[in-house]
């Protein structure tokens, strides 16, 4: 029998479904019996489900598909109902929050951003409903609550974005748009109109965490499976049974950096790189256009931004007014 | 069939469909030159094919025959010539001959004339001539500071086409048919300019007068500056809109950082706002009234006229033409003030 498993050696054993432990009573049933997956097996664990919906996630979910279908008749209803341009111009298509003249009320007609309004309200209890479902998944299952506190600072960000500067600001159409490019040209839109996005340190630091991410995961990742032919994958056993994988790990980013996270705070530098990722980022939108309004001069006022000697002299003569 | 390979080759036709509906893909070689100070990024780009295409569809074409002034005027000659008596007789059927081939060459001169009159109004391009030979005049005469010494000739904008390939209409939907989604008429929602999501008409309101184009804080902290979204992207299509028509990259007039800071802006940049200027200008003085002239097929569908914006002239190139200048051979498009 293989000792060492891995991807490409993976041996699925079929048996009995393993159900979960036993559920209080005031849940409901898990959905299913569950079944194997070959392909699943080739990339994770074979078996699928059985799944707990339960009232928090049934209602998510038909939250989320609300606001879904909301957003796709809006875009659909935007090219005249026509099935062949609806698919050729989707990536172009949008919901747009109302404009600008509506402010902040409550709801403008629904084809001037009310449509928007509705589907954002069913977003968002959609999201907000599926993170209480996350929370209250790892107390039942007596996990810590990491997952969901992760969820909750991308949310965090989710509603600054469409909520909370919307209202700070006093209109929706400070809101950010439902569509594909869309929402990519609202956000270098958003970047010149508050004198450039690049010079907010908070844009800095979600930037650092962001990528940061992107290395750790990859360190992490990398040395996790050079390690695994001695054991390295079993990671919690690692963390309280440090073996010669961990021993081996260590020691190859103390020789080639002079530090080593252990088994157990490498997961820690992860996740709070993840959690500030979109604190940050968040944080930093919610200060655009309240508390500052033009990023780049900020940065100039602040020794940030370095000034270059002047070689177009004579440019701005008579050029005051950009009109 | 060998699972990883399957996946492969599964993976590889979905990145190649996605390719195949992907606008843009440019090969190399571009050219670079630096506009700047070191290390801010200020360069004008251009690719090669993409030049070698231009300079061959900027083919300026040659003069009917040399300029003779002298003879009679042609006023004395034919009737109810009002712009062009002064010329001579030779260079007026000169002039007639090479706009008869800048604008409606397969068309010919029954196209504006009634070859029974030839001086009778009726037919309504006679008349838009006229009116677009006093625009080109104006344009040589009174905005040196954006067409320079170069100047503009009919074949500027028509390159052989009656209607010039370049022209915009109010956009939106007159009828409100898609008002459903998001804002009804604004012509946003589909593609817009250079393939962005952004409106596609955002000549309607910032080539009027009152248009504002500006719309950067002007100071670091809030003081008042009421600029939304919206109204930057507007801006936002304005500035895709010039960057498509010129063939140019931002950074040909902007320090990126900066988009806003005439100090970091290149002399490029003046010139494009004389040319934003005479745009609106000309759309205001010479194109919008004639609207009435127009049969209605030649009308938008807000039963507005035709007008200009940087591409009419312009056709992907920083300077139209490749920068020949047309008007040397043709002096009374050009008269003295």
């Amino acid at each position: 029998m293989a000792t060492y498993q891995n991807i490409f050696t993976q041996v699925q054993v079929r048996g009995p479904v393993e159900p979960g432990i036993g559920l209080p009573k005031e849940d409901s049933p898990r959905l299913g019996k569950g079944s194997f997956s070959y392909w699943a097996g080739k990339i994770g664990n074979a078996q699928i489900g059985p799944i707990y919906l339960g009232f928090l996630g049934s209602l998510s979910l038909l939250f989320g598909v609300i606001a879904f279908e909301i957003i796709g008749l809006n875009m659909w209803a935007s090219v005249d109902w026509d099935p062949i341009q609806f698919v050729r111009q989707l990536p172009w298509l949008a919901l747009e929050p109302p404009p600008p003249e509506y402010g902040l009320r409550v709801l403008p007609p629904l084809n001037e951003g009310g449509w928007w309004l509705i589907a954002g309200f069913f977003l968002t209890a959609s999201v907000l409903l599926w993170w209480l479902r996350t929370y209250r998944r790892a107390v039942a299952l007596g996990m810590g609550t990491h997952v969901a506190w992760a969820f909750a600072s991308a949310i965090f960000l989710f509603l600054v974005l469409g909520f909370v500067r919307p209202v700070l600001m006093g209109s929706w159409s400070e809101a950010v748009p439902f569509g594909i490019f869309p929402h990519l040209d609202w956000t270098t839109a958003f970047s010149i109109r508050y004198g450039n996005l690049y010079y907010n340190p908070f844009h800095c630091l979600s930037i650092v965490f962001l990528y940061g991410s992107v290395l750790l995961f990859a360190m992490h990742g990398g040395t996790i499976l050079a390690v695994s032919r001695y054991g390295g994958d079993r990671e919690i056993e690692q963390i309280t049974d440090r073996g010669t994988a961990s021993e081996r790990a260590a020691l190859f980013w103390r020789w080639t950096m002079g530090f080593n996270a252990t088994m157990e705070s490498v997961h820690r530098w992860a996740w709070w790189f993840a959690v500030l990722t979109t604190l940050t980022g968040g944080i930093g939108i919610l200060l655009t256009g309240t508390v500052v309004d033009n990023w780049y001069l900020w940065a100039v006022d602040h020794g940030v931004a370095p000034a270059y000697p002047d070689v177009f002299q004579g440019t701005d003569a008579g050029m005051g007014a950009t009109q | 069939m060998n699972p990883g390979l399957a996946l492969g080759v599964v993976g590889a036709s979905l990145l190649t469909v996605a390719m195949l509906f992907t606008a843009g893909w440019d090969l190399p070689p571009a050219d670079t030159q630096q506009t700047g100070y070191r290390g801010t990024g200020m360069v004008v780009l251009q690719d090669r094919e993409e030049q070698t295409a231009l300079r061959a569809a900027n083919q300026v074409p040659p003069v009917p025959w040399e300029l003779d002034t002298s003879g009679q005027k042609a006023s004395e000659v034919y009737e109810n010539v009002q712009v062009l008596g002064d010329l001579g007789i030779d260079q007026f059927s000169r002039l007639m001959t090479a706009i008869t081939e800048w604008v409606s060459p397969e068309q010919g001169c029954n196209y504006c004339h009634n070859p029974e009159n030839m001086a009778s109004d009726e037919l309504y391009t006679k008349v838009v001539s006229r009116r677009m030979l006093e625009m080109t005049q104006a344009v040589n005469t009174e905005w040196d500071l954006h067409v320079q010494q170069t100047g503009v000739t009919c074949y500027t904008c028509h390159r052989g086409q009656p209607v010039p390939q370049n022209i915009w209409f109010r956009g939106g939907d007159p009828d409100d048919r898609f008002a459903m989604a998001g804002y009804s008429g604004g012509g946003q929602n589909t593609v817009g300019v250079g393939n962005t999501s952004l409106h596609a008409d955002p000549f309607s309101e910032l080539f009027s007068f009152d248009g504002v184009i500006g719309v950067t804080g002007p100071t670091a902290l809030p003081t008042g500056h009421e600029v939304s979204i919206q109204q930057t992207e507007k801006t936002y299509a304005l500035m895709v809109h010039m960057s498509q028509s010129l063939g140019a990259n931002c950074t040909l007039c902007h320090n990126t950082r900066a988009f806003n800071d005439w100090n970091q802006s290149t002399p490029q940049r003046t010139v494009a706002i004389q040319g934003i200027q005479m745009v609106r200008t000309l759309n205001a003085d010479y194109l919008e009234p004639l609207t009435s002239e127009f049969p209605p097929e030649r009308l938008g569908p807000h039963e507005d006229v035709a007008k200009i914006n940087c591409a009419t002239c312009h056709q992907g190139a920083q300077k139209p033409l490749n920068g020949v200048s047309m008007v040397e051979d043709y002096p009374s498009l050009r008269p003295e003030q």
